[in-house]
């Protein structure tokens, strides 16, 4: 875990926003800042996940808004059917989307590219079709979920709980992307991102790695989704499979720069903060449309992300 | 029995309208390799251009959306210059030019929503409403003008595309780029022209989508699977390909709703399109 000195910066830094964000639960009364907060925290889990498939592996994933949709009707289901409390949902959560993703990585066999990228979104419709006419859990109409009225531990409300649970979850899922980014196993698809013929002769094994990828991808959005119902008490199929959700997590690694761990954490801060202030200032409709620009513009522009402009400018630097 | 040979009819009828929306992108996608997702949100606007002109002045739509082509291949033929400077000339077009549309059609979508809103619009025509019979099935002009528009507009591409040199430029330059240049046609403004002439046919078919039904922004998104579902099952940029699949599909999806429900309509598309790039991601009738 600590082998270098840049590890033990990263977990003190993670250890430290952690105890950052739970103080703030105590100290900070205004409930505003914890639903704006957890928004953006929801959208970095997401970019961090479609980073490990979109930017280490080079397969364009754009179906997110489906494996979002399909870790919040997983817990509705079963919070309706069996009642489990939340840590096992989520649990529950990541093992259907990871299922999903795995699914999904078998069709990467015969889609390459382009082909990989429709088939994905393909699935998110077919998705929402089901879902949109499975009756049990509210089908077009949507369904009302109760929170639980007694809220656990010392947290002031459920919403501040939910906030420190989807903390805990982005950090983790940022420390197995750093974790997977300088792993061997990340080397491996970094190969097969450049070149997939190649890395296969070179003994590479492209298909497991792929799978790993995309079952590690969907377990995560899955788990990104799952605290979700709970969030927002309401859910029907038009706002779980929102197109913002997938348009989010193909913006924010793209602007913050796919290649490293980091960009996706810097695009979730830069977008999101973007947005919320946006719709504080403005208007909420234009805090949507902003993404939309800024995606269009940094990849027209600045194809690395800020990432890849901030190596740029050290590179000329020395 | 008469609702098996409605839902035969309305499936024609819808299939060749559904060909009209994808024959330009068999023209991007299909021979440009351009994977142009943001396609169908150009026949939204198309759509709502239809509505602004009709409800203001009371013009046909199918008309406006004639007289609007020319506009739609301009912007088209801008959209192109921006995308071959920023990615096809550096190499990246596969995954950063797939974002680019990807955004383009997310910015189409949220402004449309914005400036009118999440409303059905609908368009007026004397012929809307009315229907011909013809013993059990019931052939409504809603439907049938489309069909005819339509089957004009395909036709007309695909004639243009096999027997003008132009057209057949455009096919050349899919094949063999070194090729056409040789043969003294640049290839930048050749798809420069393909990828206008492939956004000014959404102008129409937007029209006529208005027709047929009323509209609202995220349309386009169920759209997105059905012109690609048809490229692709038709083989990639054959023309005659796609009309026989965008048939198929009408039909299949006609069958779909009248028997299970409306609400599944929007699977068939996308599991048909699942279905072929798992089982045959040549198509129907592409080369093998």
């Amino acid at each position: 875990m600590f082998r270098s000195r840049a590890d033990v910066v990263f977990w003190v830094v993670l250890v430290a926003v952690f105890l950052a964000g739970l103080g703030a639960t105590y100290v900070v009364k205004n409930e505003y800042y914890f639903t704006a907060l957890y928004g953006i925290l929801q959208a970095m889990l997401m970019a961090v996940a479609w980073n490990i498939l979109g930017g280490f592996t080079g397969y364009v994933n754009f179906g997110s808004a489906g494996f979002f949709a399909l870790g919040a009707y997983t817990v509705v289901f079963l919070d309706k059917a069996l009642g489990l409390p939340l840590p096992l949902l989520i649990v529950a959560a990541a093992l259907v989307c990871g299922l999903l993703g795995l699914g999904v990585g078998y069709l990467s066999l015969r889609l390459k590219g382009v082909y990989f990228a429709i088939a994905t979104l393909a699935t998110a419709i077919v998705l929402e079709t089901l879902i949109t006419n499975w009756r049990y859990v509210g089908g077009g109409r949507g369904a009302y979920l109760v929170a639980p009225a007694e809220v656990p531990f010392l947290f002031s409300s459920y919403v501040d709980m939910l906030f420190v649970v989807m903390l805990a979850l982005t950090l983790g899922a940022v420390a197995i992307s750093r974790y997977l980014n300088a792993s061997r196993l990340g080397r491996g698809l970094a190969a097969i991102r450049d070149d997939e013929g190649a890395a296969e002769c070179a003994g590479v094994p492209t298909l497991r790695l792929k799978l790993i990828s995309t079952t590690l991808m969907g377990a995560l959005m899955g788990v990104a989704g799952a605290p979700y119902p709970f969030f927002v008490t309401f859910i029907d199929p038009a706002s779980a499979f929102n197109l913002f959700v997938a348009v989010n997590a193909i913006a924010m690694p793209m602007i913050g720069g796919t290649a490293h761990w980091l960009g996706p954490v810097i695009g979730a801060i830069l977008v999101g903060g973007t947005q919320e202030v946006v719709t504080v200032t403005v208007k909420a409709e234009y805090s949507v449309l902003v993404v939309g620009i800024m995606l269009v513009l940094f990849i027209t522009l600045a194809p690395q992300g800020i990432v890849g402009l901030a190596q740029k400018y050290l590179r000329r630097r020395k | 029995m008469d609702l098996f040979a409605n839902a035969i009819v309305a499936g024609v009828l819808l299939g060749a309208f559904y060909a009209a929306v994808a024959v330009g992108l068999a023209i991007t996608f299909g021979q440009l390799d351009i994977v142009n997702i943001a396609h169908p949100a150009f026949v939204i606007v198309g759509s709502y251009i239809a509505w602004i002109v009709n409800s203001r002045l009371g013009i046909d739509p199918v008309l406006v959306g004639v007289l609007a082509s020319p506009l739609f291949f301009v912007a088209g033929a801008l959209v192109y210059r921006v995308y071959y400077a920023a990615f096809e000339r550096t190499g990246q077009e596969s995954l950063s030019g797939l974002a680019f549309f990807f955004g383009v059609m997310f910015i189409i979508e949220v402004s449309l929503i914005l400036v009118y809103g999440v409303d059905y619009r609908n368009v007026t025509a004397s012929y809307i409403g009315e229907s011909i019979e013809l013993g059990y099935v019931g052939i409504p002009l809603r439907l049938l003008v489309p069909f005819l528009a339509a089957s004009l507009m395909t036709g007309g591409v695909w004639l243009y595309l096999s027997r003008t040199f132009t057209g057949r430029a455009i096919l050349a330059v899919a094949q063999d780029r070194l090729a056409l240049q040789l043969m003294g046609a640049d290839p930048v403004r050749i798809k420069q022209w393909a990828f206008g002439l492939a956004i000014g046919t959404t102008a129409i078919a937007g029209a006529l989508l208005i027709i047929i039904g009323p509209v609202e922004p995220s349309v386009g998104r169920v759209y997105i699977g059905r012109a690609f579902a048809v490229v692709v099952l038709g083989g990639m940029g054959s023309i005659p390909g796609m009309i026989i699949a965008a048939l198929l599909l009408g039909v299949v999806e006609s069958f779909v709703s009248t028997f299970a429900g409306p609400s599944w309509a929007p699977a068939v598309a996308f599991g048909v399109l699942l279905l072929t790039l798992a089982v045959r991601p040549s198509g129907l009738f592409g080369r093998a």
